[in-house]
Order: C-alpha cells, then structure tokens, then sequence
C-alpha cells in the first residue's frame, strides 16, 4: 500500500516541535518536504513539555542560539500567522550560596558579553518579581533574572509551523512509522514507513527520545539516552506571577501559565532511563513538597494532573546537529537534553539553509555528532527538571 | 451552537471542524482545541468529543477511546501531598 508520496526534495521524521519548524524553515525555501509522524503532531516530548524559553546558559553556544530563537519568537506568531502564545516573565534562576553566586557571576558576565539583559537580584529584588517565593524556604540568598525570558505554547507553536509549512507545499503524513532508513553506496535515498516507501536524497533524524533507533536503522550510534521526566499542573487561579522559577540545585522548574494554572517539575527521586511513562506517586510528593517550600501559598492550591514524558539525553547535555561522517544525506536534529522546545526556531534556519545552500556555521560545526570522538566537550551545567 | 467542554469554552462546531482538518483522535482535539484540559479534565466533555469524534471519522467508540490516564485522579492540594512526604 503507497499511501505517501513517492518523492520529496527532504524527508523528515518526526513531528515535535524541531520536525515541524524544520518542515517550515525548508519549505520556505523552496524544497519539497514530507514528515513522517508515528502518531499526532506534538505526540512526543513537545506536546509534554514546560515550553520555557531561557536565555540563561552556562555554555556559550546555548546562550546564543536561544538569544537567536528569541529574536524569532518575538515576531513568530506574526511571521506563521497564528497566535503561539509567546509571553516574556522573564525566568529567575535561583542562587542558593556563595559557590552558586561566584558561578552565576561568570555566566552573568558571560552573557552580557553577548548582549543579554540579566542581573543578580537580592532576596528583596526577588520577591518584587516574585511575590509569593519564601526566599529562606528556597534556602537561597538571592537570583538572577533575564526578563525576555518567557514561554509559549507548544501545541499552537508547533501547529502554526506545521500549518504555515502546508500552505508552502510541505506534506505531513501522520501515523506513519518509519521502519527504516533506505541507502545506497554511502548516502541515504529515503524512509521505508508502514504505509510505503518514499525516496528523498536527504533524510532528518528529529524523532526526539526515539532518534537513537532512527540512526540504528541507517548503521548510525549516537550516544543519546532518555530520561522519563515527570510534570504536573495545578487548578486556575489569579494572576499571581509572571517569571518561571528554576534552581539548579534542587533541579526544579515552576511557572504560572496563561490560563492561570502553575506548571512545573522537579527530577523524579529516582532516575529512570528507558521508555516508562509510568506517572510516580514519589515524583508528585517531591514535587508538591518542594513547590510548598519555595511558595508556601500554593499549598492550598489542587494538583489536577500529572504527566511524563522523555528528555533525550546527550553527554554533554548539548544537542547533535547536521550531517555524520559516512552517510551522505543523513541529518541529525536531536539529543536536545530536556532544551529542544526553545531552541527550535533557530536550529530550524541553521539546518534549512545547511540543507538547502549547503550553508555550515560555527556553531553547527560544534555541535557535529563527530565531537564525541574528541575527549575535551564542553558540558552544559545549567539544566533543571 | 452547542457547547461541548464548558471549561475551555469549545462548541460543537469547533469540534466537527477540526475533524473536517484531519483530527482523529481526542489527543488531537486537545491538543488543538484545549477541549479537556480545564479544571474537570475533561470528566463531561471526552466522553462526548469521543461519540462525536467516532460518529463524524466513522470509527467504533473502542477507536477513540481515552488513552494514558494520568493520576491524581481527583484534584488534591499540594500542601497534602507535601505533608505525606521528608522533604
Ligand atoms: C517534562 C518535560 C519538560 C520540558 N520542558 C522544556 C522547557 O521548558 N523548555 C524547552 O525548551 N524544552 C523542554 N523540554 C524538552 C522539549 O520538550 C524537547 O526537547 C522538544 O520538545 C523536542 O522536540 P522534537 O521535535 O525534537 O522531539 P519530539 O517532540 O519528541 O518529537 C519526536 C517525534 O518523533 C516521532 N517518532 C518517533 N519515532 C518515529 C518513527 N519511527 N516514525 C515516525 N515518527 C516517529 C514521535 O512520535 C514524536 O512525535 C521538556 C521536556 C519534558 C519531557
Ligand atoms: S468540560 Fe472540558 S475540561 Fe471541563
């Protein structure tokens, strides 16, 4: 049964939020695109995720390509035609003792030197923003703020890609599988799915937690694992704050949305690798617990839901993009470690103008599948959740 | 104008028209509609999004059927479940 198209200028699996802005960077540009979707659009760890939009990075690379993917937020809902829900709180990341301090002193530097608005924040300053965090609950002596931080919404944002992509020609085919990569003498020639075969000289591996087996199929090893993380998100109520609220140390991550619930998550007490989606009564008390110490009067507040979903982990925390050595024509758009919703707008315009001009950069260079083989990565350390 | 899921404020319409836009399955509808995610979680409208969602696709109720259920099945405070907890 051929019930996908025959051929397409790129093939891409995967429909999260990298897959979708991807479909959209590239068809703009003119090629003929197909993405092949196991379930729904958002069915992966985009329609699971927080959605938070950080600027704060401890690695370079990631302070500049978010600071490029806010720069395209911004103007997102007006460049897709359709509301994305983009809203800058700003995020304040909490800074528990001296140690924490001192680094949040050089990543502060670090990021002015870029450009970023961010400031270290007195324990004053911090509940000015934040009126109901109990700082001394936090344990903390103080914060940093980047206020064009923020969050959209992940289901309109990767809808309005996808749409803005279909109105360009780009093809989406939903629960589709793809079983395998097809090759011919060292260079991919499409995706074998569960509906037919469909030849493209280039092939993109964004299938989120599941792009390990992707590159399996095409003889490819990435390092990626999955981690189940877990959320939850409580009842409505009144405006009360605009920030997202993160702590390295304790991992957690908080933010009130638009509707007024307060989304969040914290690592569950025990760290699962693998594909669980179990929901775990001791991540929801961890979770409650900790919420109730940084912002004691949400206590009253009702959780109605909790959830779970994967990050896709990398050594370095860091994402693997572009090509690999040995396999012509097959793209790497993964191993976003628990980032990937934020920085998609600007790794979207990365890999379409390396797909479609043959375009590379800097940055895409260092973020190359290849740099594994070397021993010196450079680690991300600012990661919650 | 019928409304379907009275949290999120979705109407019938809105319903049979993002099925007529390829929406299969209730995960869609919610995705695209909010339909479900409000203060009841869907308890009054899945169950009728599903009837309408397997009569307008022509799929069985089985089909359409509500997927991962996600705990706590009723809303509970975040100061209880914290109280329960070392932290
Ligand atoms: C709880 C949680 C909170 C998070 N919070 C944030 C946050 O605040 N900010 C942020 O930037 N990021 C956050 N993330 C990370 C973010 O969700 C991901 O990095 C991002 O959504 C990845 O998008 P993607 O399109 O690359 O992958 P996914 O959204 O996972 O999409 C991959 C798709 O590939 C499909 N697929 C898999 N195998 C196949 C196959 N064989 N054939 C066809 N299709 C296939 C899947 O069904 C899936 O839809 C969070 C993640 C989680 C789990
Ligand atoms: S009626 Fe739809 S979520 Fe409550």
């Amino acid at each position: 049964m051929i019930a996908v198209i025959e051929r397409a200028d790129v093939a891409i699996v995967g429909g999260g939020i990298n897959g979708c802005a991807l479909a959209y960077e590239l068809s703009r540009r003119g090629a003929e695109v197909a993405v092949v979707e196991r379930r729904s659009l958002t069915s992966g760890a985009t329609g699971r995720c927080g959605a938070g939009v950080r600027q704060q990075w401890s690695a370079r690379e990631n302070v500049t390509l978010a600071m490029q993917s806010v720069e395209i937020f911004e103007q997102l809902s007006q460049d897709l035609g359709a509301d994305i829900g983009f809203r800058q709180g700003g995020y304040l990341i909490a800074v528990h003792d001296e140690e924490d301090l001192r680094q949040a002193e050089k990543n502060v530097a670090m990021q002015r030197s870029l450009g970023l608005e961010v400031d270290i924040l007195s324990p004053h300053e911090v509940t000015e923003i934040v009126p109901i965090l109990d700082v001394e609950g936090m344990r903390a002596i103080g914060a940093t703020f980047c206020p064009t931080d923020g969050h959209a919404d992940p289901f309109k944002t990767t809808y309005a890609y996808a749409e803005a992509a279909r109105r360009q020609g780009a093809h989406f085919y939903r629960f589709t599988t793809v079983t395998d990569i097809l090759t011919d003498q060292g260079s991919v020639t499409g995706v074998r799915t569960d509906r037919g075969d469909l030849s493209a000289p280039v092939v993109v591996n964004a299938a989120g937690a599941w792009s390990k087996q992707i590159a399996a199929m095409a003889g490819v090893e990435v390092p990626n694992v999955p981690y189940k993380k877990e959320i939850i998100v409580t009842e409505r109520m009144a405006r009360v704050f605009d920030a997202m609220v993160i702590s390295f140390r304790d991992g957690i991550y908080f933010s009130q949305q638009d509707e007024g619930q307060v989304l969040g998550g914290i690592p569950p007490p025990e760290t699962v690798t693998g594909y669980h989606l179990e929901p775990t009564f001791s991540f929801l008390q961890h979770m409650a617990a900790t919420l109730a110490r940084y912002a004691p009067v949400l206590s009253h507040i009702n959780v109605i839901r909790q959830w779970t979903g994967f990050y896709d982990v990398t050594p370095d925390a860091r994402p693997i993009l572009g090509p690999v050595e040995g396999l012509e024509g097959f793209i790497q758009c993964h191993g976003f470690s628990g980032h990937g919703f934020m920085l998609a707008p600007m790794v979207a315009r990365l890999l379409a103008d390396l797909i479609v001009d043959g375009a590379g950069s800097p940055i895409l260079e260092s973020l190359n599948l290849a740099r594994f083989e070397d021993m010196d990565i450079e680690q991300e350390h600012s990661v919650v959740g | 104008m019928t409304i379907i899921c009275r949290c999120e404020d979705v109407s019938e319409e809105e319903i049979m028209k993002a099925i007529e836009e390829g929406c299969r399955t209730l995960d869609e509808l919610k995705h695209r509609l909010r339909l479900g995610m409000g203060p009841c979680q869907g308890r009054t409208c899945l169950p009728l999004a599903a009837r309408i969602l397997a009569r307008e696709t022509g799929q069985t109720m089985a089909d359409v059927q509500m997927q991962t259920s996600r705990p706590p099945a009723v809303p509970v405070a975040l100061g209880l479940l914290a109280g329960d907890s070392r932290d």
